[in-house]
């Protein structure tokens, strides 16, 4: 590889990450207020300390350049400070003002970040409470109205321009909630509460993953991220409040027979019909989600068929068993849970 | 003995603790399907009469009695499907105490994946249909360990949550036998 190709090559990957239209997954999506802020307080950060840099490299080369002079020699060391050169004695000073200034300044910008995101986390207008698993995301959304309280999984939908409290839990081991468009990270303790506030700016389809090395399915372990318009949001919420639908084909029928009576309802919930397990991910709206088993496979009945039928080939170690299900049964299942819209 | 032949020793030593090791983490994440491991309907025999002799211990015991990733996942099923809710954790509330000496329907692993896939009178209800058998098991593993039945490398130090039970590596072996010949 020559010189240039392996320059290239090296950066490839800050290019790419700099792209301004690749939002979905980027630190640079700036999606979110608090992204935003991130951002602008780096390059503030970036500038000022890159001047400075280049200031104190600045000084350091004239002073290799610039030859010893007699006179001037020792005014340090026979206590003649006094005698230093004018210019020098003012370049120090207004040396001493440059620093004074750029860390004043720094200082306040990072003041007012830390305060406006402060007052964001003051004035939540939406509470959900994600508590993290091995290895799916459970999201409820919170309101003092319990009718209204609402549980899914692996899928967050956010109004836009809403501030949004997030409670952070973890039922196992530490997690990391990371969606690099919206926020930095937030650790999810086992034991403990933590949150992050958060208030998006733009509507849009964003992908969150787990940035705590979680076991085996760490990597396996995405949260979907919908930013919609109030509107959009509310109606979300409306729909995913209303129980499973009643199946209408004989096929889905035996497949809701199943799924209620046999070993999915042990772990799994689906709202309006006696599933009424909490240990996985709840499936009342199942197929109107984006994706399958947290990010691992897009929502289809080819991906459904697969993960029902063998999850521990799909996603070893995770902690859906593989049921052994007959092909008739299998055909149910799916027919069943395609319905939940 | 020759210096090389000693280092030989050494390492077969080594390397026999080493293989001794792998069989308390084996992991298996694939179960064999409910269907082909109990037939629906027939229930295994693990409980026989006094004086007969018992019968052989199912050959699945030794993957899962004893292996460390089976009991730390058994704890979790025992957390998430509410045996807490009867059992308690071990002392028994509603259900029979797990931590004591007393098995009323045995205490062997096979016995008490029995337990619970069957179900037992007075209220205990059958998981099978509802676990599959690796995870029927995994809870046996786990069950087995209140008493203080693996050896203590193989259970955890702690809890998952809070818990005010002797932790299990601390936890007296308590000698298994069922509940007839229990001193009453």
């Amino acid at each position: 590889m020559t010189m240039r190709a392996r320059a290239a090559a090296m950066l490839l990957p800050f290019a790419a990450g700099a792209c301004s239209y690749q939002q979905y997954q980027s630190i640079y999506g700036n999606a979110a207020v608090e992204a935003q802020q991130f951002n602008s307080l780096f390059v503030i950060f970036l500038v000022v300390c890159a001047v400075m840099y280049a200031a104190v490299i600045l000084f350091l080369i004239a002073g290799l350049l610039r030859r010893r002079r007699a006179a001037e020699a020792n005014v340090v060391e026979d206590g003649r400070h006094h005698e230093s050169h004018p210019a020098m004695r003012t370049g120090l000073t207004v040396w001493a003002a440059v620093v004074a200034v750029g860390l004043v300044g720094l200082a306040i910008a990072s003041f007012f970040a830390d305060r406006s995101m402060a007052s964001a986390a003051a004035n939540e207008k939406l509470s959900i409470t994600i508590t993290a698993n091995q290895w799916w995301w459970d999201v409820q959304y919170n309101s003092a109205d319990a009718s209204k309280t609402l549980r899914t999984a692996n899928e967050l939908h956010l109004p836009v321009g809403v501030p949004v409290r997030i409670l952070l839990h973890s039922n196992d081991v530490i997690h990391s909630f990371w969606v690099p468009s919206l926020a930095g990270k937030q650790d999810l303790i086992p034991g403990r509460d933590n949150d992050i506030t958060l208030v998006p700016r733009k509507t849009g389809i964003y992908r969150g993953q787990c940035a705590e090395f979680c076991g085996t399915q760490h990597a396996h372990m995405a949260l979907v991220v919908n930013v919609d318009s109030y509107s959009d949001f509310l109606k979300w919420w409306q729909h995913q409040l209303t129980p499973a639908a009643a199946p209408t084909t004989p096929l889905a029928q035996a497949g809701y027979h199943y799924v209620t009576s046999g070993p999915c309802s042990a772990c799994h919930a689906i709202g309006g019909t006696p599933a009424g397990g909490t240990v996985g991910p709840d499936l009342t709206h199942l197929a109107s989600r984006r994706s399958i088993a947290a990010g691992t496979m897009p929502m289809g009945e080819g991906n459904l068929y697969g993960w029902v039928e063998d999850p521990q080939s799909v996603k070893p170690g995770n902690h859906m068993p593989t049921i052994g299900l007959e092909p008739a049964q299998l055909h149910a299942v799916v027919a069943y849970l395609e319905t939940l819209k | 003995m020759s210096s090389r032949c000693r280092a030989k020793l050494v390492v077969i030593g080594i390397a026999a603790l080493a293989v001794s090791a792998c069989n308390r983490e084996e992991r298996h994440s694939r179960s064999k399907p409910i269907g082909e491991t109990v037939p629906a309907g027939e229930s295994p025999n693990t409980i026989w009469p006094g004086g007969s002799a018992p019968a052989a211990l199912d050959p699945r015991a030794k993957l899962y009695d004893n292996n460390a990733p089976a009991i730390s996942q058994g704890q979790q099923l025992y957390m998430t499907m509410n045996c807490v809710g009867c059992h308690f954790h071990g002392g028994g509330g509603m259900g029979p105490a797990l931590m004591d000496d007393e098995w009323r329907y045995g205490g062997r692993i096979d016995q008490i994946a029995a337990s619970i896939a069957e179900g037992r009178p007075n209220g205990m209800p059958a998981w099978r249909g509802k676990l599959t058998a690796d995870q029927i098991w995994k809870l046996a593993a786990y069950v087995r360990s209140m008493s203080g039945q693996p050896s203590k490398d193989a259970v955890g130090s702690r809890a998952e949550g809070m818990s005010t039970t002797t932790p299990a590596t601390l936890a007296p072996r308590e000698p298994a036998h069922s509940s007839d010949t229990a001193q009453q």
